[in-house]
């Protein structure tokens, strides 16, 4: 039933986009879904977000592998170092690295080394990598986390070296993991608008953002937001496709064991080295570029209006983390238990929700919460049930992959002892996939923390957010008054990604 | 975790009983804004209304455009009593859909002429001069173009910054096509994409282009310089007008209308009144380094005064600059947009 909910409102956006497509006559709809120009953002858009996608998954990997496997000191402080990059805002984080780069850049004036400017492709490309691939780093790393160590053992001791265990054994149990990630960073980035704009790498994003902003023309923006939908149904099928027939729990009772702590050895340096540059460019250099924003001109009279921003983000962002990941756990459940094409299509749709520019995704809640439910129109509920909503798919992956991993025997023990459905949902399955959960709400809470468009239009008038400062202070070329408000950013959510987190450490 | 959720869940419960039991319109005496014009430069003036009037004002910040799309979504159920826009496009458009009423005569009357659109529905509540932006170190200031037609030189060959997705730029161009036609109009564009035209998200974004070394001139709008002065007072950029008359040099206005719907006209009347006082121009003048929309006030020593930049802009119609569809079609056709 909720499923069903989830489906029904997740479509609205998309019915909403073919109303104003059709809305211009045909002749100029051909005119302008065959332009020469769509195939060049085409090409680019796929450019980018492959690009990133291996970009992420080399330093997503081995991200996960040492803070999870490895005898590396601190781990607890390194995983949540390699989440806090998704706290960062696109742009803020292309600020930096233009900053940081050029003639003028800080790498200029501290060294007197003049680095080319970063931009377009490689600009893009880059300032992308350091705050996607979380996405990656944590789906891997609750994967790895929840292996059943057994397999690898007994690889062990049938000869094999951990390398080769590694490549035969661990990795391809990764795949749903992988999958889910790579399919969020794919649709991160054909939605991505902050980094492409700055780094001037011209993608469809950036092309429905300029139509919107140029032209007040809801037509054409339409027709480019369906060809990016398009794009994303390809890649879900191609996601399906891949997921098809896997399943990856046990099947004999099998024992509750953390997997072994390997030593590091002789490969102790790189990974120091690898982890170090990782920190100092995806955290470090943002969070530097931000403090010295603030030393050029401290106010202490924005402090009230930075805890009023504070209290609002938090107040829209925390519920829909809770909410969008309540949500994820029955759709993700159908589609793993009971596997058939409406199942998974209904645990699909949510993806499109996801993959729908926000600002198209915020005028179809307009329109439609006006026509249907005029009361709810810009009420805080409304906020949050739309950022729940839109960030819906970021929470599904996590906990589908970690339902892979429970056996649905444990359930049905459960119920053969009496208990009822849901009950033994909760005794048997949920406490496996809290994993899972904790990972959802993180990622639903830091792009709801950063979110711009949905939050512009839908909020009740007067309502403030932290991103919504640093947006409009940064867009008056302001970044002193912008950089408190960023810093705000990264500190919350470093206490709320903490507190998820320090669940599961006590738990152990 | 389960706990957790259900305490969720019975929060939100909450939640929403309370805030369905609030209608969305609020009391009387409010009035609701939609800005398109950030906080940071109307905060102030917003606070000291409140206090002189008595009168609560609520405020929905965001892009111009994306509220005039919302406006344009919402129709007649608009909770906005007054838009309040960066660029004479947005108002337009949302003039077009005959969203705004009608302002009375003792409004318009305190402004020029040219300062409020002909079916005045909405008036200018400050402006801001289009400049040439250049290096310092790079450029001499003797070689520097006369007329936007000299960029399109061979010398400026891949030196020249612009922003065609910038509102500024576009009201620019759209002027620019009044006072020289549209061939001229796409001739140039053509030629100055040829010559390697940069293009960049915005104005901030081209000034520290030029700082960065990436470009060498921008075409812009006067204040952003001044904010980069602010912090850091070696910021290697300098800027001037180009020749008297020259399409390059046009004034753009940010404005202000009511909506047809307006709960509290009375409110938004004195609203508007109140943007346009003597003393609260000053403040525009001095804080934000805005041009104000009166003839009465002084400017900062240095920086050229409004009469002045009136002479140099070309004469234009504020009407003639709200209407963007073929500036945007002539910016798609030369793969612009």
């Amino acid at each position: 039933m909720p499923a069903i909910l989830v489906g029904i409102s997740v479509l609205v956006p998309l019915l909403y986009l073919l109303l104003r497509a059709f809305e211009a006559d045909s002749e100029l709809s051909m005119e302008l879904v065959f332009r020469y120009r769509n195939l060049e953002l085409l090409y680019n858009t796929l450019l980018l977000a492959l690009s990133t996608l291996l970009a992420g998954t080399l330093i997503a990997l081995p991200m996960a592998w040492i803070t999870t496997r490895s005898d590396i000191p601190g781990r607890k402080i390194l995983t949540l170092l390699g989440v806090l990059p998704l706290a960062i805002p696109g742009y803020v984080m292309a600020y930096a690295l233009l900053g940081f780069t050029g003639a003028n850049g800080t790498v200029a004036m501290l060294f007197g080394i003049d680095l080319p400017r970063l931009s377009g492709f490689s600009g893009a490309l880059t300032a992308i990598s350091l705050y996607t691939f979380p996405y990656l780093y944590l789906n891997f790393r609750s994967a790895l986390a929840g292996l059943d160590p057994s397999l690898e053992e007994v690889s062990r001791s049938l000869g094999y070296r951990p390398r080769v265990v590694f490549f035969r054994v661990v990795l391809p149990q990764l795949r749903p993991a992988y999958y889910a990630g790579a399919l969020i960073i794919f649709l991160y980035v054909l939605g991505d608008f902050g980094a492409v704009s700055l780094m001037r790498f011209e993608t469809f994003s950036y092309a429905i953002y300029l139509q919107y902003a140029a032209s007040y023309d809801r037509v054409y923006a339409a027709w480019l937001a369906l060809m990016l939908l398009t794009l994303t149904s390809t890649a879900l099928v191609v996601e399906y496709r891949l997921l098809r027939g896997l399943f990856f729990h046990r099947i004999g009772s099998g024992n509750e064991k953390r997997a072994n702590i390997i030593p590091l050895g002789h490969w102790k340096w790189p990974a120091y080295i690898f982890v170090t540059i990782l920190v100092l460019l995806s955290i470090f250099l943002p969070l530097s570029t931000i403090l010295y924003w603030m030393i050029e001109a401290f106010d202490a009279g924005q402090l009230a209006g930075l805890r009023q921003a504070l209290s609002g983000s938090a107040m829209a962002s925390a519920p829909a983390a809770l909410l969008a990941s309540a949500l994820a756990v029955p759709l993700a459940y159908i589609g793993v238990r009971h596997p058939s094409r409406l199942t998974r299509g209904i645990e699909r749709i949510a993806y499109l929700g996801y993959a729908t520019p926000p600002l198209a995704f915020a005028l179809s809640l307009i329109f439609f919460t006006l026509n249907a439910a005029p009361i709810l129109y810009q009420t805080l509920s409304l906020l949050i049930v739309a950022y729940a909503l839109h960030f819906l798919a970021e929470a599904i992956g996590p906990v589908r992959s970690s339902l892979y991993q429970a056996s649905p025997r444990l359930e049905e023990a459960a119920r053969s002892l009496g208990y009822g459905r849901l009950k033994a949902f909760f005794l048997a399955t949920f406490p496996i996939m809290r994993n899972g959960l904790i990972v959802s709400a993180a990622f639903v809470f830091m792009s709801a923390m950063k979110e711009l468009p949905i939050t512009f239009l839908l909020a009740p008038v007067g309502y403030e957010t932290l991103a919504v400062n640093v947006w409009s202070y940064t867009a008056e070329a302001m970044f002193a008054q912008a950089a408190p408000y960023a810093l705000v950013i990264l500190l919350f959510s470093t206490l709320f990604v903490g507190l998820l987190f320090a669940k599961e450490w006590t738990s152990r | 975790m389960t706990c957790c959720i259900r305490h969720f869940v019975t929060c939100n419960i909450i939640y929403l009983i309370l805030l369905l039991s609030f209608p969305v319109g609020l009391a009387a005496q409010t009035l609701t804004i939609y800005s398109g014009r950030s906080k940071v430069l109307v905060e102030p003036l917003i606070q000291k209304f409140e206090q002189e009037h008595g009168i609560r004002v609520n405020v929905r910040y965001g892009s111009s455009t994306q509220l005039a799309v919302a406006l344009l979504e919402e129709g007649s159920r608009t909770p906005a009593d007054v838009f309040w826009a960066q660029d004479a496009g947005a108002l337009g458009a949302v003039h077009r859909e005959g969203m705004f009423q009608k302002l009375p005569n003792e409004l318009t009357s305190i402004l020029p002429g040219r300062l409020h659109n002909s079916g005045e529905t909405w008036v200018a509540t400050s402006g801001r001069a289009r400049v040439i932006a250049y290096s310092i170190p790079r450029v001499d200031t003797t070689a520097l173009p006369e007329t936007i037609f000299e960029l399109t030189d061979t010398k400026w060959r891949n030196r020249v910054g612009w922003a065609p997705s910038n509102g500024s730029f576009q009201s620019f161009l759209t002027s620019m096509r009044q006072l020289k036609g549209n061939d001229t109009t796409l001739q140039w564009l053509l030629d100055m994409k040829d010559n390697g035209a940069q293009s960049y998200i915005n104005n901030s974004a081209l000034l520290q282009a030029i700082a960065a070394g990436e470009i060498d001139i921008a075409l812009t709008n006067h204040y952003y310089l001044y904010r980069f002065q602010e912090t850091n007072s070696l910021f290697p950029v300098n800027q001037t007008y180009f020749r008297s008359g020259d399409p390059g040099n046009m004034v753009n206005v940010a404005g202000i209308g009511i909506l047809n719907n307006a709960r509290n006209r009375e409110a938004a009347l004195a609203f508007i009144g109140f943007l346009l006082e003597k003393e609260n121009q000053q403040w525009v003048t001095d804080e934000v380094y805005e041009y104000p929309v009166r003839t009465d006030i002084t400017m900062v020593p240095g920086r050229t005064p409004l009469l002045d930049i009136q002479e140099l802009s070309p004469p234009l119609d504020l009407d003639d600059l709200s209407n963007l569809d073929q500036t945007l079609n002539m910016l798609r056709r030369s793969g612009l947009l």
